[in-house]
């Protein structure tokens, strides 16, 4: 995690020593995660070696379209996000709390024991680090700390990786979330290809990320390096596929639960979860307790639930919302206003992944504008300050 | 909790193709902790000792296809304080009940050379069509994770975790990537219930439904993406399984 001190550090290091990089932080006892290619797409594994990164590859993305495609050079990071976010190391799909065993005086409850492991995250995207940072603030303080989330984050360290190119479902400059890294990060990476030279323009934000930094063959980069990195994330900038105007967002939400466009996109939501599973601030935890057949050993669960289930808003006599329009409504309402009046920042970081991955093609940049049709900023009647609830 | 005599444990099979019952015999590594958690007392399928009833819990396969099946059904409910269908064919009809769409006798005729001896009936109907049911395991076949989880629960009355979400959220915990985004292979797992734990998808196979509808399916929504993904209407009829084709007036 990043300290506290103001040790600031940029350099630049010619490609092939990103290996170095990764020697470094691997002898510092910490296990590689990074982008691999699998599965016809791009997830994160463990890695041990620079080969093992998508070089060479790129990205189609589109509304519920994900297509591998090459390029002609040798970029290691010139595709934007993948399938799975970071939230799969940090808050994990599925977790055992605790187990417990009969004896004769009732149950001897063991604490689940497992040793934090220390992780680098290897090619985290400013919009993917934004998302670790909002998850920081619902997740390590306040009503919904927890310990689990805190233990694996403070053994976390962050290799940030700017970026150079969009994809077509991203909108990180509407949310203010890219496409450079601005903090959060042990070391932020800028990678630059002019002609033959493939190099990383580097930054430093922690003690450590400066000291593993300076462990590596690097130079002080130049005035033509500096521009060369502000170019290539300028150049993502203008690529970005989507946007979303985010004037008065919260208020024109829940101003218009009743807009009719909620019953357009229900007609398309299939309620099946996968949104919820892909965006890398959803949280939502179910709890489930399993026994053996004698009833010796029980366990105390911990899965990734989703508000698109029916058992989600289960309460005495039934779902509170039913209705595939309830839930969609709750769920975008939540990402792009109420999260506003928990965390005091929005839920959306414009990593694009809900409108890659929804299988019926929605596009919460294109549902967000329909909303404000007819809802221009400004001309509504205020409503009540909102007040920050849930955050100590 | 102190359990006086161990629960006995009924096994019954109806129109159906054994496959959910050998789910229990398969369930190798836990078979013989439920051998010792309950009394088996009624499984034809593993032996021929049959213990009278009544029963403490009964498993019951397969749909309702014959007279003989719809009088029968009524006497393992009155035998049975707990009764679970395990499977698609006791839940929802099976394969068989392809002939809910058709006229029967057409089968009957085709399929049997003496069809006068043939005495069926024009419907496959699910078990809780004719008396009530406690629980379902849907499935062809069953999990058999799912099958021993509702044992367990039952025998340590705790609510079961069984969840009626779709697949998608099975291959999401369990880290596959979704076939329908990455490689445009059509799947019913948006709408399919949850259960088996995702296996089709995690071997590059599109979700066929066999669990059936999940809780609020849209299937009108997957069907128009199925069609951009180039699947034919036919096949889109088919996959939607009950879904009655217009001109086959069901």
């Amino acid at each position: 995690m990043p300290g506290n001190d103001s040790h600031h550090r940029s350099a630049t290091f010619e490609s092939e020593r990103l290996q170095s990089l990764l020697d470094a932080v691997q002898s510092r006892g910490y296990e590689i995660l990074g982008p691999r290619v699998r599965d016809n797409t791009i997830v994160l594994d463990r890695l041990s070696s620079i080969t093992e990164l998508p070089t060479g590859a790129g990205a189609e993305q589109n509304n519920a379209r994900f297509r591998m495609t090459s390029r002609p050079d040798q970029a290691f990071f010139s595709f934007t996000v993948g399938a799975q976010s970071w939230k799969n190391y940090l808050h994990e799909p599925t977790l055992r709390l605790w187990s417990a065993r009969r004896d004769q005086n009732g149950f001897q409850i063991d604490a689940n024991q497992s040793l934090p492991r220390k992780q680098a995250f290897v090619g985290v995207r400013p919009c993917e680090l934004n998302a670790i940072l909002a998850l920081d603030r619902v997740l390590l303080h306040g009503v919904s700390a927890d310990s689990a989330y805190r233990s694996r984050r403070e053994n976390t360290l962050i290799v940030a990786v700017d970026c150079g190119v969009a994809g077509g479902t991203c909108f990180c400059t509407s949310m203010g979330t890219g496409p450079r890294a601005s903090s959060g990060y042990d070391l932020a990476l800028t990678e630059i290809i002019e002609g033959d030279r493939h190099y990383f323009a580097a930054r430093a934000e922690s003690e450590l990320g400066a000291e593993i930094l300076d462990g590596i063959p690097h130079s002080v980069p130049t005035e033509a390096e500096r521009a060369a990195a502000e170019n290539v994330v300028a150049r993502a900038a203008g690529q970005m596929g989507r946007s979303v105007n985010t004037t008065s967002i919260r208020d024109l939400l829940v101003r218009n639960p009743s807009h009719p466009r909620w019953d357009q996109v229900a007609t398309r939501c299939m309620t099946c979860g996968n949104c919820t599973m892909v965006c890398p601030t959803c949280f939502c935890t179910t709890i489930t307790d399993v026994t053996d057949l004698t009833g010796e050993h029980a366990e105390h669960r911990r899965l990734w639930d989703s508000c698109f289930t029916l058992d989600y808003s289960y309460i005495h006599g039934g779902a509170v919302r039913s209705s595939a329009k309830s839930r969609f409504r709750q769920w975008l309402t939540h990402k792009f206003g109420t999260w506003f009046d928990q965390f005091g920042q929005s839920g959306c970081v414009g990593c694009g992944r809900c409108i890659t991955w929804c299988p019926a093609g929605i596009d919460v940049t294109e549902e967000l504008a329909a909303l404000r049709e007819g809802n221009p900023p400004g001309t509504s009647p205020p409503i009540g300050k909102e007040t920050p609830r849930g955050i100590a | 909790m102190a359990r006086h005599a161990k629960p006995r444990l009924a096994v019954w099979k109806f129109s159906s193709c054994d496959g959910c019952q050998l789910s229990l015999l398969d369930c190798e590594d836990e078979l013989l902790a439920v051998a010792g958690a309950v009394e088996i007392a009624n499984f034809p399928e593993a032996s021929r000792a049959i213990g009278k009833g009544p029963y403490d819990l009964s498993l019951v396969e397969g749909s309702i296809t014959t007279p003989h099946d719809a009088e029968r059904i009524h006497r393992v409910r009155r035998l049975s304080k707990f009764l679970i269908t395990i499977g698609a064919c006791a839940t929802a009809g099976g394969i068989q009940a392809l002939r809910n769409f058709h006229d029967v006798r057409s089968y009957i005729s085709a399929v049997y050379p003496s069809p006068e001896f043939i005495e069926t009936l024009s419907k496959s109907t699910p078990i809780s069509d004719h008396v009530k049911v406690d629980m379902e395991l849907r499935g062809c076949p069953i999990n058999k994770y799912q099958l021993v989880e509702i044992l367990s629960a039952i025998l340590n009355k705790r609510k079961p975790g069984i969840s009626s979400h779709s697949v998608c959220i099975e291959c999401k915990r369990r880290g596959t990537v979704c076939l329908m985004v990455a490689q445009g292979i059509p799947c019913l797992g948006p709408v399919t219930h949850a259960g088996c734990g995702a296996i089709c998808p995690s071997y590059n196979r599109g979700c066929y439904g066999c669990f059936g509808p999940k809780e609020t399916p849209n299937t009108e929504s997957l069907a128009a993406q199925l069609t951009v993904l180039g699947v034919s209407d036919p096949d889109i009829v088919r996959a939607r399984g009950r879904a009655p084709h217009p001109d086959q007036g069901a």
